[in-house]
């Protein structure tokens, strides 16, 4: 007999010898919720500057310009973009940009001064963005390596809370859920802003 | 099931469940040091505080904790169906799924997947199922370098020592014994590296760069496995989750059958529970989640190993089974008065605290009334706090006074047995419960003229190991009441209260 039936076999012969519960799955909690642009906005930049995150709002017109100054203001001359990322948001940027492509070895991403994405869908109530590796958001390792994260975070995107942001995912792309910068209590529960992951994150809120 | 049909125990697990001395004995070392109560005593306070903060934002956590509880149960339920159809979403995917009985099989499985990339080198994410295997210590006996990559895990390691909490596993180690633990152990270090946490974690960020982008192969837990889709996910902080779970060309994933969950949309309940149960944040920094394989992007080849190790002996208890709804938040730890004084050392499992007290026993068993898990369930005093911050309100004081229970039992034989039944038989006649008090008279001789007991003789001494016995009286009421004393007394009382 192979370990898998013989696990399967145990856990059938355990569900034999102590039969299972009866249990109702009370969805209870809150679930649907919508809050104005406003309110939903203004959640989310507190919850994001909490983390330590630095936030930037503006309106699509504005976003090139914006972009420019925020990678102007960190020293980033050379950053990563994703191959879908829409073009025209670094039309004042006057580094360099290289597109990313999946021949491009993890290592040297590490060159890059930075990175700028698109996200998927972002959860006000806990601050957090998702991306989910579209084209505009890039393979995992884009949004990993550098040190500065620079990501775009349109308002028709904002959900109020984790039920409602899941809500709007595929789960069988390779998500990554981002809740400010990396960070470590580890030593003395001292918490430490940047350990692996990017040690800047800049959020650009449009709408 | 046995040849005749008839459903047979499930083994209990192996490896990292099980110290060497029982509780009381290894809790007497730990509280001996005063750094490591100073370090926890601040850690549980200050996790406690933010816990509370973060839960009584939310107006529906009850409820929410009611969803994850049932949704515990429910899995445990259908286990055998759903862990059916992760393998096949996972294998759908392009992953492989392996299965473990216990933890020799599961360090074996790792191994061999480790030597046929070619690498000697692994490099781990935190991970409380591969630190209940041994893992590390198995690679190690086999020629392969492991390297945790959390922060606290690394100083643990570099450190040749134990974690003592599950989610800050160094909270014993202050800054200056890091920074000794750093210059002493991590290869290329700057001589001049001080005390500052922030540069301490700048030190281990440059040591692991380099291990993060040449090393092939990683090992990582899972938090969740999504039955439904196939999607594992693993919640962090720093990014070393996310460097080993995209970097290397191999992952490999060691999950405990009981981490299922049996859809996608589950996550909207644990997602909320853990965070703030656990560190006491809105959400971690990092999460990651992913299905199978993704060309392009992360891992190009992916093994998913489903480890028992216990967790089918556990099931078969209907009471104990409610210990496999743990979800790992540290929760119960952080408001024990018992952990909060000890330290997760004194417990010798891989699981401490309150918890601890209830999985240990469960996975490893309590072979004897010696084994030192026995000891694990009497590591409380069932104040219940650890049942009000459980995220999926599993009832851990009623499972400890189970567990007693059972040892009891098991302990037929053992002295407190024969002192129970000793007790039984004298109370049972009053004949033979006098004599037993004149006896107990006996004891002032081992009082002498201080009038405390302050060692008792053989298997007794346990009590006064940490406190004075008042000596017995001269007489006992009984004997007074049969007294001339007495009966004068008892006259007096009578007539002045027929005079008021």
């Amino acid at each position: 007999m192979n370990s898998r039936d013989v696990v399967l076999g145990r856990i059938r012969s355990a569900l034999t010898l102590a039969p299972p519960t009866e249990v109702d799955l009370p969805r209870d909690y809150r679930l649907g919720r919508t809050l104005p642009d406003t309110e939903r906005r203004e959640l989310l930049v507190d919850r994001l500057v909490d983390y330590k995150a630095h936030v930037h709002e503006c309106t699509p017109a504005q976003l090139p310009t914006v972009l420019a100054e925020v990678l102007a203001e960190r020293g980033a001359r050379r950053i990563g973009i994703p191959a879908g990322l829409e073009l025209s948001w670094l039309a004042e940027f006057d580094g360099e940009v290289v597109v990313d492509s999946a021949d491009i070895p993890a290592p040297e991403l590490g060159d890059l001064d930075g990175v700028v994405t698109a996200s998927a869908v972002t959860c006000a109530e806990t601050g957090t963005i998702f991306l989910d590796g579209s084209p505009d958001q890039g393979r995992r390792a884009l949004t990993l390596v550098p040190d500065l994260h620079v990501c775009v975070v349109g308002l028709d995107d904002v959900e109020v809370g984790v039920p409602e942001a899941l809500a709007r995912l595929v789960p069988d792309r390779p998500i990554t859920m981002i809740s400010g910068p990396s960070a470590t209590s580890d030593i003395e529960l001292e918490r430490v802003e940047g350990v692996h992951g990017p040690r800047t994150l800049d959020v650009v809120i449009v709408s | 099931m046995t040849a005749l049909g008839i459903p047979a125990v499930p083994p209990r697990g192996s490896g990292n469940l099980r110290g060497v001395k029982a509780f009381p004995d290894a809790a007497h070392h730990e509280l001996a040091n005063p750094q490591l109560r100073r370090n926890i005593g601040k850690a549980t306070h200050t996790i406690r505080r933010k816990r509370l903060n973060v839960t009584g934002e939310l107006p529906d956590w009850e409820h929410l904790r009611e969803a994850g509880a049932a949704i515990k149960t429910d899995v445990l339920n259908r286990l055998p169906e759903l862990l059916v159809q992760l393998e096949e979403a996972v294998t759908a995917r392009g992953g492989i799924v392996h299965w473990a009985t216990d933890a020799t099989e599961a360090n074996a499985i790792v191994t061999d997947l480790i030597r046929k990339t070619g690498s000697d080198e692994v490099i781990k994410v935190k991970s409380m199922a591969t630190q209940e295997i041994g893992l590390n210590e198995h690679l190690e006996a086999q020629g392969i370098a492991a390297y945790e990559t959390d922060l606290a895990e690394l100083i643990v390691q570099l450190g040749h020592d134990k974690p003592s909490h599950i989610l800050v596993p160094a909270i014993h180690r202050n800054r200056a014994e890091i920074r000794e633990i750093f210059l002493r152990e991590m290869p290329d270090v700057d001589p001049d590296l001080d005390d500052n946490p922030r540069h301490l974690a700048a030190a281990a960020r440059k040591f692991l760069r380099h291990k993060f982008m040449t090393v092939p192969v990683a090992v990582s837990g899972a938090n969740f496995g999504i039955a439904e889709t196939g999607t594992l996910a693993v919640v962090e902080s720093e990014g070393n989750g996310r460097m080993c779970l995209t970097l290397p060309h191999t992952l490999i994933t060691v999950m405990g059958i009981e981490k299922l969950l049996p859809t996608f949309r589950d996550l909207e309940v644990f997602l909320q529970l853990l965070p703030r149960s656990s560190t006491g944040e809105r959400m971690n920094p990092y999460t990651s989640m992913w299905t199978g394989v993704t060309p392009g992007d992360g891992p190009q080849e992916f093994h998913l190993v489903l480890l028992d190790n216990g967790r089918t002996a556990a099931l078969a208890d209907e009471m104990g089974r409610e210990a496999l709804h743990c979800i790992r938040c540290s929760a119960c730890l952080n408001v024990c008065p018992v952990y909060e004084r000890t330290g997760g050392h004194a417990y010798g499992s891989t699981y401490p605290g309150p918890i601890g007290a209830v999985l240990s026993p469960q996975l490893a068993g309590m072979d004897d009334p010696d084994d030192p898990n026995a000891s694990l369930p009497f590591a409380s005093s069932l104040c219940g706090a650890c049942y009000d911050a459980c995220p999926v309100k599993i009832d851990i004081p009623s499972l400890l006074v189970e567990l007693r229970h059972q040892k009891v039992e098991h302990a037929k034989f053992g002295l407190e047995a024969a002192a129970m039944k000793a007790a039984s038989l004298a109370m049972s006649s009053s004949t033979r419960w006098t004599a037993a008090q004149k006896a107990a008279g006996l004891g002032r001789v081992l009082a002498g003229r201080k009038g405390t007991i302050t060692s008792l003789p053989g298997p007794l001494g346990g009590w006064t190991d940490a406190r004075d016995m008042p000596a017995p009286p001269k007489q006992t009421f009984r004997q007074w009441w049969n007294s001339d004393e007495g009966r004068t007394a008892l006259a007096r009382a009578r007539e002045e209260g027929q005079n008021r």
